[in-house]
């Protein structure tokens, strides 16, 4: 039975993420924004604290769970949290997209090995490093390799715009999942992800990138130097089968990608609440059933951004429902996360222009927002790689039929 | 709690509407178009569908269905998918029956429902719209002035369908017994009036010529000094909640702005797999696939948000806000699809041997249209 209202205890964590977004994130925003990789070690102890107890392991891709709505909770904590700051979300300690990683290609064993430390002792961080200098969107075209030599796989490459690299790798006792080819004949085949511990010999951070947005988190270059690691470090079957590899690549964004939309989301409102906040003070009115013929520009532009987000936070929903359901749900995480991405950059830059000089000033949050929203067009799947997924999936062509 | 699955009987309405549409709508819109006359065999056919008489109760001959604005809206998107024009006669009896099946008072449901109850096609509509670029449901220049005998109706009304062979309209109009006045946009001073056809004052003009919706026989109305007895007010002396009827008609048009844009999207798709330009069918360039994806993306979102405000309304709740946003949300995508849907045909898409055409001037309509269907 089709229905949009969510449940009262997932309105009651909303609330809850909510006054954390107010109380621990909005007050030091500004702050982290203008000390780039500085770090926010109170929050993160906070943060850490509070949701050691309550976490499992990373997102979901699997069929495996039917209770709760995990995947839909998941999206609405990220909304509420990225209203607060999303660079600061982004470094909430946990298991993160390594997590996923793991979650959507680990054996049961190695879920429960490398999932274990997220539940007590000092913060930690799990990321994921697929991008390199030469290869971006185009996934399948990693040169990181992955030798096998004895009883060790031995890595060598490089990794970069990883998120939370650095707290990983270096700052905690985290992992990275590499993905690595171990037969570049094989293609996309042959991709397979590689869990590298904190410490593991061979594997450093080279750059903390500078960035236009999200400063608060870390985005790392990795260099893998003959990083040796432990056979079992492989997630799922070492074996390369035509079946596998990169596909565990894209159980992990099915999952992941609700959760970008719901970020972009977030910042997308805190900008239209801002906006409308400011509105109700001018006691501006805005007349949502007359027609639109006889609307204000400002009237039209709020409403077009207004519903803008609410479509992408319906499609996002959907999206995470699936997921909850145990259904596939590939092209609507992409139309999602395209939706989100797109829909939001305009309307944190639309929000902007609104607010003149003072959409422009630093003395609001409002720009920093146009700027964090930014990085949801393109990470986890730039706008452009997500419509040629939906376009292959509505056309039902294979990725060699529309490249 | 959150739920993207359609029930059970849901999916049964959309798939026999669905079926209905490809099997008898779409085969018959575009001579439809051409001849500006629909068959009557189709509409018969389509009444038997019993979409404005099956809510009516049975005591006054309907067939006693549980109204639902959600079912409502699968239904208005398959018709219009067959075809806007003929969607929007087939369902114009509705524009009538429903309001006063839902504020009627019991006087007016005994005496004007079963109108609606027949066998035959019932030729009943609502007169919403007016000719002018600034027409608009909450502030209209129609205008009911009450009086010691009831009121009097003064305006002019347009697109109103089946207008020639209709037996009575609901007539919108500013109602001039508030004090103080409407605030603008709440639609507080709309209301809305029963007419029969034969009442003086009421001419019915000749059928209009619009862009498209050419099967659509859509009239002008002009009301010179209509009397109207103080009964002919709907919902009597508590007048209707003209908000909740706007915010049904809102999500109807939506709907059918996404039925229209989910044929253009079908129609080409497929022409773009099986038309071939350098070598390769032009779906396999990303120029013509982003274009799909896009309206593919566009068509799903409308469809929530049209559905986000049939879920609200279903219980109760106001959402004028919602529907009127999925209107507008809705015809934008209309348009961009349609339009997006021409140019991957290209110089075909302009040639009227293909619908895309028709498709287009249908969807241009929409941000005008306003109270010609409703669920």
């Amino acid at each position: 039975m089709i229905d949009f209202e969510l449940e009262p205890q997932v309105v009651e964590r909303a609330k809850f993420f909510r006054s954390v977004a107010e109380h621990l994130m909005r007050p030091i925003s500004r702050h982290y924004d203008e000390h780039e990789h500085e770090e926010p070690r109170r929050f993160i102890e906070t943060t850490w604290q509070g949701a050691a107890r309550e976490r499992q392991g990373g997102a979901d891709a699997g069929a495996e769970r039917k209770s709760a709505p995990r995947n839909l909770l998941t999206t609405i904590m990220t909304e509420e949290l990225c209203w607060g700051d999303a660079g600061l979300f982004l470094s909430i300690p946990g298991p993160g997209l390594g997590g996923a990683a793991v979650s959507a290609a680990g054996t049961a064993e190695q879920k429960e090995r490398f999932l274990r430390r997220f539940k007590d002792g000092e913060p930690k961080w799990g990321a994921m490093a697929i991008t390199e200098p030469g290869c971006g969107s185009d996934s399948a075209a990693v040169t990181t390799t992955a030798r096998r030599e004895g009883d060790y796989w031995v890595l060598n490459g490089t990794k970069i715009f990883c998120t939370s690299g650095m707290r990983a790798l270096e700052k905690s006792d985290g992992f990275v999942v590499v993905w690595a080819t171990v037969d570049k004949n094989a293609g996309r085949a042959g991709i397979k992800p590689f869990v590298v511990d904190h410490g593991t010999p061979g594997a450093s951070i080279i750059r903390v990138e500078n960035k236009l947005g999200i400063r608060a988190s870390d985005t790392a270059a990795i260099l893998l130097d003959n990083c040796r690691l432990p056979l079992d470090h492989v997630l799922g079957s070492p074996q390369v089968e035509p079946s596998g590899g990169f596909k565990d690549v894209m159980a992990t964004f099915d999952a992941t990608r609700p959760i970008v939309a719901a970020m972009a989301i977030g910042v997308g409102r805190a900008a239209l609440d801002f906006v409308r906040d400011f509105l109700s003070q001018q006691q501006v009115e805005i007349r949502y059933a007359i027609a639109p013929t006889r609307m204000t520009a400002l009237e039209r532009d709020f409403i077009e951004m207004e519903t803008e987000l609410e479509a992408a936070r319906l499609l996002t929903w959907r999206a995470a429902w699936m997921l909850d359901r145990g259904l596939r749900n590939n092209l609507e995480a992409s139309m999602a996360k395209a939706k989100a991405g797109a829909a939001v950059t305009r309307v944190t830059q639309k929000a902007v222009e609104i607010m003149g000089p003072l959409g422009y000033s630093r003395k609001y949050l409002l720009e920093k927002w146009m700027r964090d929203a930014k990085i949801n067009d393109i990470f986890e799947g730039t706008q452009q790689i997500n419509l040629l997924i939906i376009a292959r999936r509505i056309l039902g062509y294979t990725s060699k039929e529309l490249r | 709690m959150i739920d993207f699955e359609l029930s059970g009987e849901q999916k049964m309405v959309r798939e026999t509407v669905g079926a209905f549409a490809r099997d008898q709508v779409r085969p018959a819109a575009r001579s439809a178009d051409e001849s500006g006359a629909i068959p009557p065999e189709l509409v018969k056919l389509a009444w038997e569908l019993g979409l404005a008489r099956g809510p009516i109760p049975e005591t006054l001959g309907g067939f006693g269905d549980r109204r639902s604005v959600l079912t409502g809206t699968l239904v208005a998107e398959e018709l219009a998918w067959g075809d806007l024009a003929i969607a929007l006669h087939v369902t114009a009896p509705a524009l009538f029956a429903f309001p006063l099946l839902e504020m009627g008072t019991e006087e007016q449901r005994r005496r004007f429902l079963p109108l609606v109850a027949t066998e035959r096609f019932a030729a009943v509509t609502a007169a919403a719209m007016e000719p002018r670029y600034d027409f608009d449901l909450s502030a209209l220049a129609t205008v009911a002035s009450p009086n010691h005998s009831g009121f009097t109706l003064r305006g002019d009304k347009c697109c109103v369908p089946l207008g020639e062979q209709a037996q009575a309209f609901l007539v919108y109009a500013r109602g001039e017994d508030k004090s103080g006045g409407a605030r603008a946009g709440d639609l507080q001073g709309t209301q809305v009036f029963i007419v029969a056809r034969d009442t003086p004052g009421l001419t019915v003009v000749e059928r209009e010529k619009n862009m498209g919706l050419k099967a659509l026989a859509t009239y002008e109305l002009k009301l010179d000094g209509v009397r109207l007895a103080p009964d002919a007010r709907l919902g009597g002396e508590q007048p209707a909640d003209a908000a909740r009827l706007v915010a049904q008609s809102r999500v109807a048009l939506a709907a059918m702005a996404v039925g229209v844009s989910r044929g253009a999207f079908e129609y080409a798709r497929d022409y773009a797999k099986e038309r071939r330009a350098f070598g390769a069918p032009i779906a396999t360039k990303q120029a013509i696939a982003f274009m799909l994806a896009e309206m593919a993306i566009e068509i799903d979102a409308a469809r929530l948000l049209a559905w986000e405000a049939a879920t609200m309304l279903d219980k109760g709740l106001n959402a004028l806000k919602e529907s009127s946003r999925a209107k507008h949300y809705a015809a934008g995508v209309a348009l961009k699809t349609t339009d997006n849907a021409l140019q991957i045909l290209g110089g075909h898409g302009y040639i009227r041997e293909h619908p895309v055409e028709m498709w287009l001037r249908n969807a241009r309509g929409f941000s005008a249209f306003e109270g010609l269907a409703i669920v």
